[in-house]
């Protein structure tokens, strides 16, 4: 049994302008200690799939579909039942480590009450724990630093924090959502070296959430490519950079500069994403794609099999893009 | 943290200082003594009035003996009306019933802003939180001198149940309606202020990183926004401090209570220049005294304030 | 076949953009405020509040100084509305009409409330603007100085000195506009820190425009939105001080009489039952300071980007 399943998830928000649709049908499913990356740019979905999982979408938001963990349905089940799972089960790392620590707590008791609440530690005990699991992320002089208040560490240092947090019950899967956008480039790498460190040790499953390609090469067995929240393409990593199968993920890998390429301009793929106000009929790639005709507005052909592992949602035949 | 309370001081004693020059140099400086009243007095009577006061001597010499006395001896002089009485005398009378009617208002205006506020923020687009967010409407526009006549006309006029003014050394009967009356418009306006303050902090990332730690939504609200939450409330209440003090002059005029509004009120009519300034001066000092009490409490609380 | 597509695709983009650009901040903002059906209907009663104090002294059939002779002494029972002896308001111990005298007092109210805050908004402005824009040291002194006045209790301060120096409309305009431009000039302040670094004050600035020039010319223009909401919502803070002061006795003086001298006269009269003079300057007061705040919540809706 896998051990996240997702089916057909949709996400809308209900705004004043009308209704938002942000995530479209998606379904995957992750194995106990698989990796698992979702790429797109901003605005296609992929924080608010995060957040449908975990049953933190805004108040304004509305999740349909099945998303299965261990057997269990978590989508829209009671508070006290995705409580339960939270931190214990599934963990998640956020974006922004700036904010995404309480700026008026001791990062010792936001550490803590994560053990006091759900495996009932006592205060000292709970307190090592935390120390220990400081230590794993390579934070140096814990003991002292646990004590400070978050503004008080630097961003990696903080987001370094997030993840110990995040481990402290050893979930089965982590959620990491963009944990390396708001930090300097070579903070990234050593967040990233980190997040492969403990992945290894500790084995949970991942799903690292991501705009960046190149830090989905390092890290995931499987990538998905999520485009105005629908899936276009699934592979495992190598195929998916060397055979791109979708003209979506074509682009984003041309997209990537490359240092061996002096001098040329930085390729993009021209126009911006679909407003999800109005969400396209058919692919909503088509306005920007270089190879669609007019069944594109109409209608996306379903996300199919087409090599072992390997899946598409495109029109267009692999010998049309040829 | 000492250095903190030390640099505010730093700040609040020249404000004060200020205060009391520019009063001073106003109440000497006025058109009109406070003898020109009513009655034509003799020119004899007036230069001994004068000579009693000190108001023959140079205008400097008035002031810098007005600031000596208040600085050192925390004396404001003489009631220019009342001839056997002193400022101090008068104001002795009257702060302490402002003191008490002013703290159970401040009391009740915080906890019921506060708890009504938080309810409506938690309930949020619920039938809950539009009849919060209606009442607090239309509580934030009613001043105390609007209130306090309805007050009379329903519980005293109509229905008998408590006595529409008089003190009675604080009775607390006669103490309900004039703290309804001072409290409502900021029951009002803390409720709105704590439900958007609440609302902003639910809504923040440190809020979602608490949920996705599995807490239950009470302890979610209580650890994590409540504190958060507080703190634009607590910058509010030297405003709310402020406005209390200023409507407690209404409430001694329409209850009767007799506390220190009612003295500026009448010095005010009598043209009792030092009895104004005493009272004005008082209340600005206990102002400066307040904020200052404020923004340590604030230091203590935020973390991000460096002393 | 596909490069056609592709165009028409590109083509209806830019025109769509176009659209959305093509509105101005100012026309963005009165559509959104003529959404705001609160705000509207506030203004609408607005209108009509003041076109009723400009001209309801010569619908009525008494003037406000005007004693009937067959009211006064018995005002609580022959002195209420009535169509017939034409005080529709009724009277008041005097056997003053209190129609005629509610639509002065509310056109007094109302004029302080403009005046007042015209000069607050004048005074307010300029300074925050002048302490933002020049900054440094300056700005430190001149914030320090709204700090110090900010913690003097100025309802004390206004009765002070409207004792002092007399109590005409005048002083009191003066003295209210006066004691209440700290906020706007916070405010104004906060706001010119931020236009400061912007590109286009910057290029003024490189191409040698005068600083005065670049404060009227570049700052104010862009401080008209924060101002105007500011504005609505101090007006009703000028009438709410203005009546405090007429209710205590110290505000102006008989015959003129205002919004907040007719409450204090009618709070006094419940007692005797006649309830109609509390009800009706009150009602006047109560709308007309609801309906500032609705317009004032409106502009700001209207006006604010972050919610954009």
């Amino acid at each position: 049994m896998a051990l996240l399943d997702v089916k057909n998830l949709g996400v809308t928000f209900a705004t004043n302008d009308g209704t938002v649709t942000a995530v479209n049908g998606v379904s995957f499913s992750l194995e106990r200690g698989e990796t698992l990356g979702i790429v797109g740019e901003s605005g296609s979905g992929k924080s608010q799939l995060s957040f449908a999982i975990m049953g933190l979408l805004a108040k304004n938001g509305r999740a349909t579909g099945s998303v299965c963990f261990k057997d269990q349905e978590i989508l829209n089940v009671a508070p006290s039942v995705i409580n339960a799972l939270r931190a214990v089960h599934i963990s998640m790392v956020f974006q922004d480590p700036m904010t995404s620590l309480n700026p008026y707590m001791r990062v010792s008791d936001q550490m803590a009450e994560v053990l006091t609440h759900h495996q009932g530690m006592s205060k000292t005990d709970a307190l090592k724990a935390c120390v220990q699991m400081l230590d794993a992320v390579k934070i140096p002089d814990s003991k002292g630093r646990i004590r400070l208040y978050p503004h008080e560490f630097s961003g990696g240092m903080r987001q370094r924090v997030m993840i110990a947090m995040a481990l402290l019950c050893r979930p089965d899967l982590l959620i990491a959502d963009e944990p390396t956008t708001a930090l300097d480039v070579t903070v990234q790498a050593q967040i990233m070296a980190l997040l492969r460190e403990l992945q290894a040790e500790f084995g949970m499953a991942t799903i690292l959430i991501t705009h960046d390609l190149g830090v989905i090469a390092g890290f995931c067995r499987n990538v998905m490519v999520l485009y105005g929240g629908q899936v276009m393409e699934t592979a495992p990593v190598d195929p998916l950079f060397e055979s791109p199968s979708h003209p979506y993920t074509r682009g984003l890998i041309n997209a990537i500069p490359r240092v061996d390429t002096q001098g040329e301009t930085l390729v993009t793929i021209p126009g911006t994403p679909p407003n999800m106000l109005r969400a396209p009929k058919g692919c909503p790639f088509a306005p920007r794609c270089a190879y669609a005709a007019e069944d594109c507005d109409d209608h996306l052909a379903p996300l199919t099999t087409f090599a072992p592992g390997r899946l598409r949602a495109c029109n267009r035949s692999l010998k049309d893009l040829a | 943290m000492f250095s903190f309370i030390a640099r505010r001081l730093l700040v609040a004693v020249p404000t004060l200082l200020i205060l009391i020059v520019i009063s001073a140099v106003l109440m000497h400086a006025a058109p009109g003594g406070p003898f020109n009243s009513e009655r034509k007095l003799s020119a004899e009577v007036v230069a001994n009035l004068q000579a009693k006061y000190g108001l023959d001597q140079p205008l400097y010499v008035q002031i810098w003996t007005y600031i000596r006395d208040l600085v050192l001896h925390f004396d404001f002089g003489p009631s220019f009306k009342y001839k056997d009485r002193t400022v101090n005398d008068i104001i002795a009378q009257g702060f302490p019933v402002t003191l008490v009617y002013g703290f159970w208002s401040f009391v009740i205006a915080t906890i019921l802003g506060i708890g009504a506020g938080v309810i409506a923020a938690i309930r949020q687009n619920t039938p809950t939180d539009y009849l919060v967010l209606s009442v607090a409407i239309i509580g934030a526009v009613l001043p105390g001198y609007v209130i306090a006549p309805i007050l009379v006309l329903v519980f005293t006029l109509k229905l008998g149940w408590l006595p529409g003014g008089g003190w009675e050394d604080g009775e607390w009967r006669y103490l309900v309606l004039p703290v309804i009356a001072l409290s409502t418009g900021y029951i009002a306006s803390i409720a709105r202020l704590m439900r958007s303050s609440m609302l902003e902090t639910l809504n923040s990332n440190f809020v979602r990183t608490a949920r996705a730690k599995g807490l239950p939504e009470w302890k979610v609200i209580t650890r994590h926004v409540m504190k958060p939450a507080l703190l634009p409330i607590l910058s509010y209440l030297g405003p709310v401090f402020v406005g209390m003090i200023t409507g407690s002059v209404v409430i001694d005029m329409y209850f009767s209570t007799g506390g220190i509004g009612k003295s500026f009120v009448d010095s005010a009519l009598n043209r009792d220049y030092s009895v104004m300034l005493g009272v004005t001066l008082l209340v600005g000092a206990l102002t400066i005294v307040f904020n200052l009490i404020v923004d340590v409490l604030y230091a203590f609380i935020d973390p991000k304030i460096r002393y | 076949m596909v490069t056609a597509k592709l165009r028409a695709g590109d083509l209806s983009r830019i025109t769509d953009m176009a659209e959305v650009k093509g509105r101005s901040l100012w026309a963005d903002a009165r559509k959104r405020f003529l959404l705001n059906k609160a705000a509207v209907a506030s203004l609408l009663v607005l209108i009509i509040i003041t076109l009723f104090s400009l001209s309801g002294e010569a619908i009525a059939p008494w003037t406000n100084e005007e004693i009937d002779f067959n009211v006064i002494g018995s005002a609580d029972t022959k002195g209420m509305p009535s169509l017939e002896s034409g005080h529709y308001f009724g009277t008041d111990d005097l056997g003053r009409d209190l129609f005629a005298r509610s639509a002065q007092g509310t056109r007094v109210s109302l004029m302080v409330g403009f005046v007042g805050t015209f000069i607050a908004v004048l005074v307010g402005t300029v300074y925050g603007a002048v302490s933002g824009y020049v900054g440094g040291r300056t700005d430190a002194i001149m914030m320090r100085i709204v700090d110090i006045l900010s913690a003097i209790p100025y309802m004390f301060v206004l009765i002070l000195l409207l004792v002092m120096f007399g109590r005409s409309m005048f002083m009191i305009f003066v003295g209210i506009g006066l004691l209440s431009w700290l906020g706007m000039a916070r405010i104004v302040r906060g706001q010119t820190l931020s236009l400061k670094h912007k590109e286009y004050i910057e290029a003024a600035r490189a191409s040698g425009v005068s600083s005065w020039k670049i404060i009227l010319r570049h700052i104010l223009p862009n401080l008209l939105g924060v101002v105007a909401v500011y504005t609505t919502l101090l007006i009703p803070d000028m009438i709410m001080a203005e009546s405090f002061i007429s209710f205590l006795g110290l505000g102006v003086q008989e015959p003129l009489t205002s919004l907040g001298a007719l409450i204090a006269e009618g709070s006094k009269a419940i007692v005797q039952g006649s309830l109609w003079q509390l009800y009706f300057p009150l009602a006047f007061f109560t709308v007309t300071l609801y309906a500032f705040y609705f317009v004032g919540d409106g502009l700001r809706d209207a006006l604010d980007p972050k919610d954009r």
